[in-house]
């Protein structure tokens, strides 16, 4: 049987069977929780607590101005003994609200259940959407209510739940969908709810049948939502590529998903959501896969936000050998970080942690037009082609060969025999490319 | 925190890579070259291992060579040398003298891809550069044929439909096995089919370019009205068409131009067979589409996703 899915593309090895079966297991509560401020796509939050200040759990300690950000709340009750710069997750040092937990675990008074969530507005359960500091958690980290907010002249035929998770190693969403599943459909309910739109689709890999199963016997009644089982192919995760393997429509180059009639969420994402509509409880925790050939006892962890890598690392037993990377996320898009002691954030899907292997580093060799990028994109590009310009900052014409579609998927780099890091090279593009549009539209201003 | 020695190595996504590189395609496309081989030291006898050795050889020196007076890096190792030499070995009689066979390597190798800039930076196959520098250079060495198995001197089957000639035609099952006069790994249809097939499977070569120019050839001939098989499997067709045609650097890097690509190369080897001054075709044709790739690609850029369809 053939599932739907996109052209292009690579065929991975899942590097699942780890933990794929293994339960989430509840992660231990770390005496001390560092919350950077910024851990959402948008301006970063400011701190709405001082040092020596008591909080409790649930409690906002950072918000943000205007529409596209998400506050931040206390993950456990107790005091802030800092707040200060600390290596953050993303590769640099963010501003963290570091808090000393009680072990109390006293809820804030803001957190409490509503009792008939059914009868909520759309306007309110995107307040609460908002309130709760939901972002995407499949990583992207876009502030949820944004997405769900309605926009003029736009409506949305489907919602899209992606669970998915084509990046090796990465458990989690495939976990909480086997173990939450009721979680998520709920979370689905409410978003259809807030958008108005009539149609939801639960979007699986093939690689997943356990969970297929699940959602296609809980959904057999229910006639707004259904499954849609993908083939296994990354990046068949990538928002574009879901919404064109479920509906066969394109985001248009440049547009959003709702271009398209589709908003699109992670199924995690979903689960945050039923928990803030029916409990009242903002967005403290969330499940990771821990992961790779330099860890123990690889896990699926319930984990706090603000507990550090290698609290978990130290938690499933320790490293097996001498550590390479680590990965915040996964091994295609992931980024690495420098030092373990960076804290889990509302993005974080996954550590991976890879063992030092005797093979030295591949040189880059010239491009040998072997032309496996261009097979492999998914965006149809040309990698190489906007590689050869990149390296004459030939930004112009990189710009009109499409640079700015690269979703930095990473497949090109995979396939690449001469081992040419192009997407390195095509971010550095779509920098400059970025740059110099802003500059143009300054300069433009000035007349 | 960890102190500065600690850190952990930090690197641009993504951080996996497939198992394929430049030099394990180079050993495949060597791998895949073995059947020809075996089939040419068997019809020809150690001459054409000789001329094999000779051209394989000269192309690794060239390779070191050539660099280290360009003061430019030694890529030996990507292993592209041995193909190119066991390329232009298999596109020589196999009496051809071994210094001729030296100097059209170490052109294939020097002028055909070092001047460039190295290996992805020529426009043109080395080994067919190699072999054209030879044709010009000595043409009656590089014509001069004879029987495999008895090594009678003979004419190819192509050239004996380009003479005219009285003298009988092989049959289509000798075509096959290779049991003709001609290049000493040209001649065996079944042998280059198998490797062929074996970088197919490999995923080294993208199956538009032998489909598309070896259909065409079939077609045309069939057209105009002369034996579409025996043009098939005669020749260095197949050669080319797995082996020659299917080069990376010096192809279009996209599948539209891989498809128009095999169609120039069939059309112009059909137009040199039977109206040009030469009976083969396929070594000059080639180089014709080499030349033609880089325009090839520039018409033949796909829509980006997302973008305006054609046809919507």
């Amino acid at each position: 049987m053939s599932f739907s899915t996109f052209k292009g593309g690579i065929h991975l090895s899942g590097y699942k069977e780890g933990t794929q079966g293994l339960a989430i297991v509840e992660a231990q509560v770390p005496r001390i929780v560092y919350l950077p401020v910024s851990q959402h796509i948008g301006a970063p939050c400011a701190p709405l607590v001082q040092v020596g200040d008591e909080v409790k759990k649930g409690q906002k300690i950072a918000e943000g101005k205007g529409f596209v950000t998400a506050p931040i709340h206390a993950s456990v009750s107790g005091k802030v003994i800092a707040i200060e710069n600390r290596p953050h997750p993303g590769g640099n040092f963010v501003n963290c609200i570091v808090i000393e937990n009680d072990f109390k675990e006293t809820w804030a008074d803001t957190v409490k259940p509503n009792p008939h969530p059914e009868e909520l507005t759309p306007e309110e359960i995107r307040k609460i959407i908002f309130e709760a500091g939901i972002v995407g958690m499949g990583g992207a980290t876009f502030p949820a209510h944004v997405k769900l907010a309605p926009v003029e002249g736009k409506k949305a035929d489907y919602i899209i739940l992606n669970g998915v998770e084509c990046e090796p190693y990465i458990t989690a969403d495939h976990r909480l969908m086997v173990e939450k599943p009721e979680r998520v459909i709920a979370g689905l309910t409410y978003i259809l709810k807030s958008t108005g739109c009539e149609k939801g689709i639960i979007a699986i890999e093939e690689n997943k049948p356990d969970a297929v199963i699940l959602f296609k016997r809980l959904l057999a009644q229910n006639k707004r939502i259904r499954v849609q089982v993908l083939k296994e192919k990354y990046p068949q995760g990538s928002e574009k590529h879901l919404i064109y393997a479920c509906t066969n429509r394109e985001v248009p180059v440049g547009g959003l998903p709702l271009d398209a009639g589709v908003i699109v969420h992670n199924v995690g994402t979903a689960a945050a959501i039923a928990d803030a509509v029916e409990l009242g409880i903002p967005l403290i925790q969330r499940v990771l896969t821990l992961s790779g050939d330099c860890i123990k006892n690889p896990a699926n962890f319930l984990v706090r936000l603000g507990t550090l890598f290698s609290d978990l690392i130290a938690e499933s037993g320790g490293y097996t050998g001498e550590v390479e990377k680590i990965i915040a996320g996964g091994l295609m898009m992931g980024k690495t970080v420098f030092t373990a002691d960076v804290p889990v954030i509302k993005g974080s899907s996954g550590i991976v942690v890879l063992k030092k292997t005797a093979a030295k580093k591949e040189k880059e060799y010239n491009c040998v037009r072997c032309g496996k990028c261009v097979d492999a994109c998914p965006l149809f590009l040309e990698p190489t082609t906007l590689v050869k310009l990149a390296k004459r900052n030939l930004w112009q014409e990189a710009e009109k060969n499409n640079a700015l579609s690269c979703i930095e998927c990473g497949s090109c780099v995979y396939v690449c025999p001469a081992r040419i890091p192009l997407v390195q090279y095509i971010r550095r593009a779509k920098q400059a490319i970025a740059v110099m549009k802003a500059k143009a539209k300054s300069d433009g201003g000035k007349k | 925190m960890n102190t500065q020695e600690n850190l952990l190595i930090v690197s641009s996504s993504p951080h996996l890579h497939s198992a394929n590189k430049v030099s394990t395609a180079m050993r495949d496309v060597c791998i895949a070259l073995l059947p020809a081989l075996v089939g040419a030291v068997y019809f020809f006898g150690m001459a054409a291992a000789t001329v094999i050795l000779t051209c394989v050889i000269t192309a690794l020196l060239s390779e070191v060579i050539a660099p280290k007076i360009m003061h430019r890096e030694v890529t030996i190792s990507d292993g592209s040398a041995v193909v190119t030499g066991l390329l232009l070995a298999f596109c020589l009689p196999s009496t051809i003298p071994l210094w001729i066979a030296a100097i059209g390597s170490a052109v294939a190798i020097i002028i055909g891809k070092q001047f460039f800039g190295g290996l992805g930076c020529n426009i043109f196959n080395p080994a067919l550069i190699g072999r054209a520098f030879l044709v010009a250079s000595w043409p009656v060495a590089m014509t001069t044929w004879v029987t495999p198995l008895d090594g009678v001197t003979t004419a190819t089957p192509l050239g004996i439909i380009k003479e005219g000639l009285s003298e009988q035609l092989p049959s289509l099952g000798q075509l096959f096995m290779g049991n003709v006069a001609g290049c000493l790994g040209e001649t065996s249809a079944l042998a280059l089919i198998v490797g062929g097939l074996y970088l197919l499977y490999k995923g080294h070569i993208d199956w538009r370019i032998p489909f598309s120019y070896l259909g065409t050839v079939f077609v045309v001939t069939a057209v105009v009205g002369a034996d579409p098989l025996f043009h098939l499997l005669s020749g260095g067709l197949m050669l080319g068409a797995f082996f020659m045609a299917t080069d990376w650097v010096t192809t279009p890097i996209t599948k539209k131009g891989r498809l128009l690509f095999g169609v120039g190369c069939g059309l112009l080897t059909v137009l040199i067979r039977l109206m040009g001054g030469y009976p083969e075709g396929v070594c000059y044709s080639i180089l014709l589409m080499n030349l033609a790739t880089p325009l090839i690609d520039r018409y033949t850029k796909a829509r980006v996703f997302g973008g305006v369809k054609k046809h919507a």
